[in-house]
């Protein structure tokens, strides 16, 4: 206990600790709160209890047997983590992806943004204390997992995204199993803002809670959803479009209220421009066509070569044993993922396996402006900022 | 097209920064469409300041750093910086010895390097001079060693028989 001064005059702080297994932390979040009453005078994250060292680990395996690993890192969006590896390591090879295969990467990426955005309104909702949206949201997410079930034969670790394109064709009726979801969607959407957005506790928990001024959100390197509740349209893809955004007509949702609330509606819009995004992809993936480029010695050979070619399979062996070797140099690449810029730096020095390969988590980078969300504020309200910055600790720790 | 045009303005940056000191660019690499000014160490947060505040990089993307044991120097420490008024994207590199790993903190200009220079104190091992809290971030505080350096085996040291490989005993 120390003492400090406050409005009312000394006055003595506890400290408290929250976490690492609180429920509401979504993962194993440690923040050490230095209480005055109710009020938090000061607070500390602690990170780490899920770090794996995924970073480390990349730097000794071949360039696509690193893809695996990146699943584990957002466990809320494996294929925005492939995508943005594949993406890096495409760049550093100078590698061109078929336009079929990059409206398949775009299509699967806006679907898990919706699922993401999914658990985050349940989780989110439960926290506040809303029963019932968890389940709903749960239910509607399960439809999503279904797909990538069928697409990847995985439900949430898919690896469906590799160097060069994507792992496998599209399965047998994709059409109607997708376009059955879009249907359903948006009245689902519907469903839960008329449980949440009039809802007066829900508006008491949230309304004016965790605000951020826009420039402190970016000296602080925000991203994300958290960035465009502050009022700036800054959104990967359409500042720096990768893998055919720019073709995509879609809104990037802003608010300006910056608070807790701001961030739930800016969220929900998000999910429904998503929907807007996978409809136009499905009308820009043809039936046939490639889905990985053709680069020997990189992306492994079709089935069917490696039965008749000789240098099929001596390609494929290739892959599979030593790998292949980047050119020297370095690439980083970011995306847009459900939180915010996602970003891969790769740097090869001609062998192998990567000289680095590190990971801009924008988890990671959003809560470590959590103290300033809620140093003043309720303790009650802490739950509503962690909860509102939206961080897998997966992603966080890495 | 707009890759070209990207290209123009980076190097229109460059030339302003060599305009503003022309020991601050001591090299500039450009790479798949991106642009790496290399900045010598003492001129880092001197040219990190510019570039925030007359240029307009007013986002700090990404920092990290990269281990090329044995070669001398053998950290090289990369801030991403974005521009989001101007859509624009630059790399400022430094070099940083083995012998004498530290650097001016990036935490005056970008409060947002606070935990990326955290995260490269804790898993690189270099040091961040002027930085407000330099504690480990992920790993236990009690941690020994800086498990990025390539030095560092990756299943640590543990149930490596120090003996067979003498590059990784530890100091």
């Amino acid at each position: 206990m120390t003492t400090v001064e406050t409005a009312t005059g000394p006055a003595r702080t506890m400290v408290l600790n929250m976490g690492p297994q609180h429920p509401s932390t979504h993962g194993v979040l440690r923040v050490g709160l230095e209480l005055d009453g109710e009020t938090v005078v000061k607070a500390d994250p602690d990170l780490g209890y899920l770090h794996t060292g995924i970073e480390k680990s990349c730097q000794d395996k071949t360039y696509s047997q690193a893809i695996t690993l990146t699943d584990r890192m957002d466990y809320l969006n494996p294929l925005g983590n492939n995508l943005v590896y594949c993406l890096a390591v495409e760049k550093l090879l100078g590698l061109d992806v078929p336009k079929r295969a990059q409206y398949i990467r775009v299509m699967m990426v806006e679907l898990q943004r919706i699922s993401s955005h999914l658990v985050w309104l349940g989780t989110h909702a439960i926290d506040m204390g809303a029963m019932s949206v968890f389940l709903y949201c749960f239910r509607e997410r399960e439809e999503i997992l279904k797909i990538f079930e069928r697409f990847a034969g995985q439900r949430m670790m898919t690896s469906y995204i590799r160097i060069g394109g994507v792992a496998v064709e599209p399965p047998a009726g994709w059409r109607e199993m997708i376009g059955k979801f879009l249907k359903m969607l948006p009245s689902r959407v519907d469903e839960y803002e008329a449980l949440l957005t009039e809802n007066r506790i829900w508006q008491a928990r949230l309304k004016g809670v965790g605000k951020i001024k826009l420039e402190d959100a970016i000296a602080y390197s925000m991203s994300g959803p958290t960035l465009r509740a502050a009022g700036l349209a800054y959104d990967n893809r359409k500042a720096f479009p990768y893998s055919s955004y720019e073709e995509f007509d879609f809104d990037v949702p802003i608010r300006t209220d910056s608070d807790c609330y701001g961030r739930y509606l800016l969220r929900v819009a998000e999910i429904r421009e998503s929907l807007k995004i996978v409809k136009q992809a499905m009308d820009k993936i043809t039936d046939s066509g490639a889905i990985k480029t053709e680069a020997p010695g990189i992306v492994p050979p079709q089935r069917e070569k490696m039965k008749t070619e000789m240098e099929a399979l001596i390609y494929h062996f290739k892959i599979f044993t030593e790998g292949f070797s980047p050119p020297p140099g370095d690439a980083y690449v970011a995306i847009e993922s459900p939180r915010g810029e996602l970003g891969c730096y790769i740097a090869s020095d001609g062998s192998p396996k990567p000289l680095r390969c590190h990971f801009r988590s924008p988890s990671f980078i959003n809560l470590q402006a959590l103290p300033r969300l809620i140093e003043g504020q309720l303790i009650a309200d802490v739950i509503a900022c962690i909860g509102t910055i939206d961080i897998v600790l997966g992603d966080v720790d890495r | 097209m707009a890759e070209s045009g990207e290209q123009n303005a980076t190097s229109v940056i460059v030339e302003k920064l060599r305009g503003w000191n022309a020991k601050a660019v001591s090299e500039v690499i450009e790479f798949h469409g991106e642009t790496t000014v290399v900045v010598p160490r003492e001129l880092l947060r001197a040219t990190a300041e510019y570039c925030r505040s007359q240029l307009q990089f007013d986002f700090l993307s990404d920092a990290t750093s990269l281990d090329r044991f044995p070669v001398e120097p053998r950290f090289e420490l990369s801030y991403h910086l974005v521009s989001i008024p101007q859509r624009l994207k630059i790399r400022l590199r430094t070099r940083v010895s083995g012998s004498d790993p530290k650097v001016d903190s990036m935490v005056p200009v970008w409060p947002g390097a606070g935990w990326l220079e955290r995260e490269i104190f804790d898993l690189m091992g270099i040091r961040f001079e002027g930085h407000p809290d330099l504690r480990r971030i992920l790993l236990p505080a009690d941690w020994e060693g800086h498990p990025l350096r390539r030095d560092y085996p990756t299943e640590g040291f543990r149930d490596v028989p120090s003996t067979y490989i003498p590059a990784f005993k530890k100091q």
